[in-house]
């Protein structure tokens, strides 16, 4: 009798696959592209502010932007400028810095000319202010030597993933070193890598397990130390048995006598299974209370990519600067698993992998059920990029949506027990308002799984957004008529 | 409804090379299934009781079902057309009203009655309430309730004898030979259980008959046998759950068995679940998503009180049938049902 795998009791869908397209593709490395552009903000918190020389090239229009200097849009990033005799940067160096608040540090990726700091387009939030650095071909990267972490103290490990820049490579984007920087007090027993990767077409991470599991063992281990447990649980969807058996095998021949357990979970193939609050429930049964951190449930969870990175900038002293994303879908020429270099531009990578076929009709940065579709391709991926896809014709459903039937399928899809069925009438009455009871302030994360499974194709994770920003707007609103009342 | 356009997804932009990239929120992948392939799978599911209908009673019933089903369609394409509204009657839910008013009216009514049905309830009971998804009836329902109201002679005594194996062959050509009959449920209503016995058959012949659909009825509902089938099948796609069917057989069921007889707990459930329309209504109409609960529990308590209405108004009521009164009474408490059962939320399993 085979048990039943782990996984989350509500709600989740399945919806097709497609990692064939790339899944045993190993993975490749891009050569460096013409420019790269670093985002200031690449991470959950205040952007960066910029720490790079500079001097204007005069052989370029590119020049820095001074209104960017002291940005409203991003109260709390003063973007200084250290002017410096040189221009130029090596692959590695130090570009951006923390400001006072939440951060993460940016490097260079590649080694060239700095040509300023340009307002660049970017997947999510329109514009932002980003480093651009012409590539110099003839520039080498830095040879980097191993060393034993065994013997660096705790706060020394957690200087070099803070210096490394790394932040959750699945998504949101936390900053890594401050997610480990666990309050004295909280009681911590358990260490989730999250290996599921339940969106579909994405295989980065699937290949990463595969062709780095020494490094994700040796990086869960520092990662343990730091935060001072031993017991870690690897959760991988059942649909990479290579990668669950690469990891096994790992942990098999890794030192057993330090102490530490680690163990590969399979769980069952459900989207969202790589969601936090899911692969938590999924593998210790515990529910992350509304509004608090998983912490507070005794948990961390860290992306097994992420983890991957925080063993080189331990073992190497090596920043974050390059990432494997997944360029997939059926219109481009051909798929990959990609190790290209943050900030290179999509077109760049298109253009590497030889371009993309007549019927391309939808460009999606990230996965598919929560990425973003793209009009334009000149554009940079950034450390939270876990892929491209480039869809055609027959793989895009642009059906017009019909009325609710109130069939309930989204209610059932709904991993986190809310009604979108609801929350999209009220908006399209024009009462998006109204809809804080039902939660999606808190609780929903966008998985997209309602609208996945609506006969009716309503698209109800925009109507989550529209009456977000209604909410907010009305709570605006309240606000200054409080204030007005009580100077009036 | 209209089917509207959101407010800013589904925008083309200019993409690489004059290529048009489609640009809208994700998800950017979709479940296979639409609302036309949900319900032109009930239309399939709902196609044997029909067939088996033209063998038992004539071809009177393929006639009266095309004729309600066309009155549906040119009620909504008409209605829509004035209101200055998309036309959906390609949804196939049109089809289905005009399925389930004509399988609950008896084979043997004139012709003009199921279109004067027909507009009541696509008009009336969906196009005025605002559309596919805004109506809180159940639309054949209200369609049938009108006609018993104006025409109760019509709606409670055509009915037609079933005949084995022969009434396609007699009836055609040769217009309707119908034998007029009483439904087994009048029987029992009037003259009690040993009529009903005397008259359409004694030990199990009398539930293989029903289960199989020779007894008389409305035109979709004889056949046991053949709605279990079909309603399985919904249930299997996970089109409809097992909720609601089940809770309102079961009620059915316990109460008759509790009530009907002359002292308590000597009912016939069997009898009572395979007469009029209880399999038609628990796996066909009383699941319509539009007019039933959403959640698990809400549509169990639906299920109880659309049976225990059902026993009630068969045994109290004046009419001998009563799963569509107790459907339609039902219907407009589905918004509280999802007011009292909403969702489990997620952090509600949370343990401090
Ligand atoms: S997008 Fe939000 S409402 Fe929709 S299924 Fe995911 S969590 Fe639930
Ligand atoms: S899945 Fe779509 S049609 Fe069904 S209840 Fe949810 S929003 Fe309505």
């Amino acid at each position: 009798m085979m048990t039943p795998l782990a996984t989350f009791p509500k709600g989740g869908v399945h919806p097709k696959e497609n990692k064939d397209l790339s899944n045993a593709l190993p993975i490749e490395t891009m050569p460096d592209p013409s420019k790269v552009s670093l985002f200031l903000k690449q991470h959950v918190g205040t952007p960066c502010q910029v720490a790079v020389p500079h001097r204007p090239d005069p052989r370029s229009d590119h020049a820095i932007d001074d209104n960017l200097l002291f940005s409203s849009e991003h109260p709390g990033a003063l973007f200084r400028l250290l002017v410096d005799k040189k221009d130029r940067v090596k692959q590695g160096d130090r570009i951006g810095e923390i400001g006072d608040r939440l951060g993460a540090v940016l490097h260079a990726s590649v080694g060239g000319a700095v040509l300023g700091v340009k307002n660049i387009l970017h997947y999510q939030v329109g514009k932002a202010p980003a480093i651009v650095i012409r590539t110099d071909p003839e520039a080498v990267a830095p040879i980097r030597m191993p060393v034993d972490w065994r013997h660096f103290s705790r706060e020394q490990i957690q200087e070099r993933i803070a210096a490394a820049g790394i932040v959750g490579l699945g998504g949101a984007g936390f900053p890594t070193d401050v997610k480990l920087d666990v309050k004295p007090g909280v009681k911590l027993d358990t260490l989730i890598l999250n290996g599921a990767e339940c969106e579909p077409y994405i295989t980065c991470d699937h290949r990463v397990m595969v062709e780095k599991a020494r490094e994700i063992i040796e990086g869960a281990k520092i990662l343990l130390t730091v935060l001072g447990i031993t017991y870690c649980a690897i959760g991988v969807e059942n649909n990479k048995p290579d990668a669950i058996a690469a990891l096994n095998e790992a942990i098999d021949r890794a030192d057993s006598t330090d102490g530490f357990k680690i163990e590969v979970k399979p769980l069952a193939v459900k989207y969202p299974q790589g969601s936090a609050d899911q692969i938590m429930q999924s593998i210790t049964g515990r529910v992350r209370p509304s509004g608090q951190r998983s912490s507070s449930i005794g948990i961390i969870v860290q992306n097994v990519y992420t983890t991957k990175m925080v063993y080189d900038a331990v073992v190497l002293d090596k920043p974050l600067t390059e990432r494997v994303i997944t360029v997939t879908g059926r219109a481009i020429a051909r798929p990959a698993n990609l190790r290209v270099k943050i900030g290179t531009h999509i077109s760049e990578i298109a253009d590497y992998l030889g371009g993309t076929t007549a019927d391309l009709c939808k460009v999606v940065v990230g996965g598919p059920m929560m990425g973003f579709a793209v009009s334009d391709l000149d554009m940079p991926i950034t450390k939270t990029t876990p892929g491209i896809l480039f869809m055609n014709h027959a793989e895009v459903d642009a059906r017009a949506h019909g009325p609710c039937i109130r069939c309930g399928f989204c209610l059932d899809a709904c991993p986190m027990g809310l009604e979108p069925n609801n929350i999209g009438i009220y908006v399209e009455a024009g009462r998006g308002a109204e809809t804080e009871p039902f939660g999606l302030m808190d609780d929903c994360f966008e998985c997209g799984s309602c609208a996945y499974v609506c006969p009716a194709k309503r698209p109800l994770v925009q109507f989550i957004r529209l009456a977000r920003l209604e909410i907010d707007q009305a709570r605006k609103l309240k606000e200054i008529r409080e204030q007005k009342r009580k100077a009036g | 409804m209209a089917t509207k356009r959101s407010p800013i997804s589904q925008q083309s932009c200019d993409g690489v090379d004059g290529h048009h990239l489609l640009v809208s929120v994700s998800p950017h992948l979709k479940a296979d299934i639409t609302v036309s392939r949900i319900m032109w799978t009930v239309v399939v599911c709902l196609m044997p009781p029909l067939i088996l209908s033209i063998f038992v009673f004539g071809f009177q019933t393929l006639i009266i079902t095309a004729v309600s089903v066309a009155s549906c369609l040119a009620t909504e394409a008409i209605s829509q057309k004035l209101l200055g509204r998309p036309v959906t009657i390609k949804d196939g839910s049109a089809v289905i009203t005009g399925l389930l008013l004509a399988y609950v009216i008896p084979p043997g009514v004139p012709l003009w009655m199921p279109v004067f049905g027909a507009v009541m309830a696509i008009f009336v009971t969906k196009i005025i309430m605002g559309g596919l998804g805004f109506n809180i009836f159940n639309p054949a329902l209200i369609g049938r309730a009108f006609l018993v109201a104006t025409y109760p002679v019509a709606m409670t005594t055509a009915w037609l004898a079933p005949i084995r194996n022969v009434a396609i062959f007699r009836t055609m050509g040769a217009g309707v030979d119908a034998v007029s009959s009483a439904t087994p449920l009048y029987v029992l209503k009037h003259y009690g259980m040993a009529a009903v016995k005397e008259q359409f058959g004694s030990g199990t012949s009398i539930y293989t008959d029903f289960f199989i659909g020779f007894r008389p009825g409305c035109i979709g509902e004889t056949s046991a046998l053949l709605l279990l089938v079909g309603g399985l099948y919904l249930i299997y796609r996970g089109y409809i759950r097992w909720h609601i069917p089940v809770s309102i057989i079961a009620t059915v069921a316990l109460l008759t068995w509790i009530f009907d007889g002359e002292r308590i707990f000597t009912g016939d459930p069997l009898l009572a679940v395979l007469s009029g329309g209880v399999m038609l209504g628990a796996f066909f109409m009383a699941t319509d998503y539009v007019t039933s609960p959403t959640q698990r529990n809400g549509q169990v308590v639906f299920g109880i009180g659309v049976g225990a209405l059902t026993v009630l108004i068969r045994l109290k009521g004046g009419y001998p049938e009563g799963v569509c009164y107790a459907i339609l009474l039902m219907n407009p408490l589905t918004p509280a049902l999802d007011q009292w059962f909403k969702p489990k939320r997620f952090s509600q399993g949370a343990v401090q």
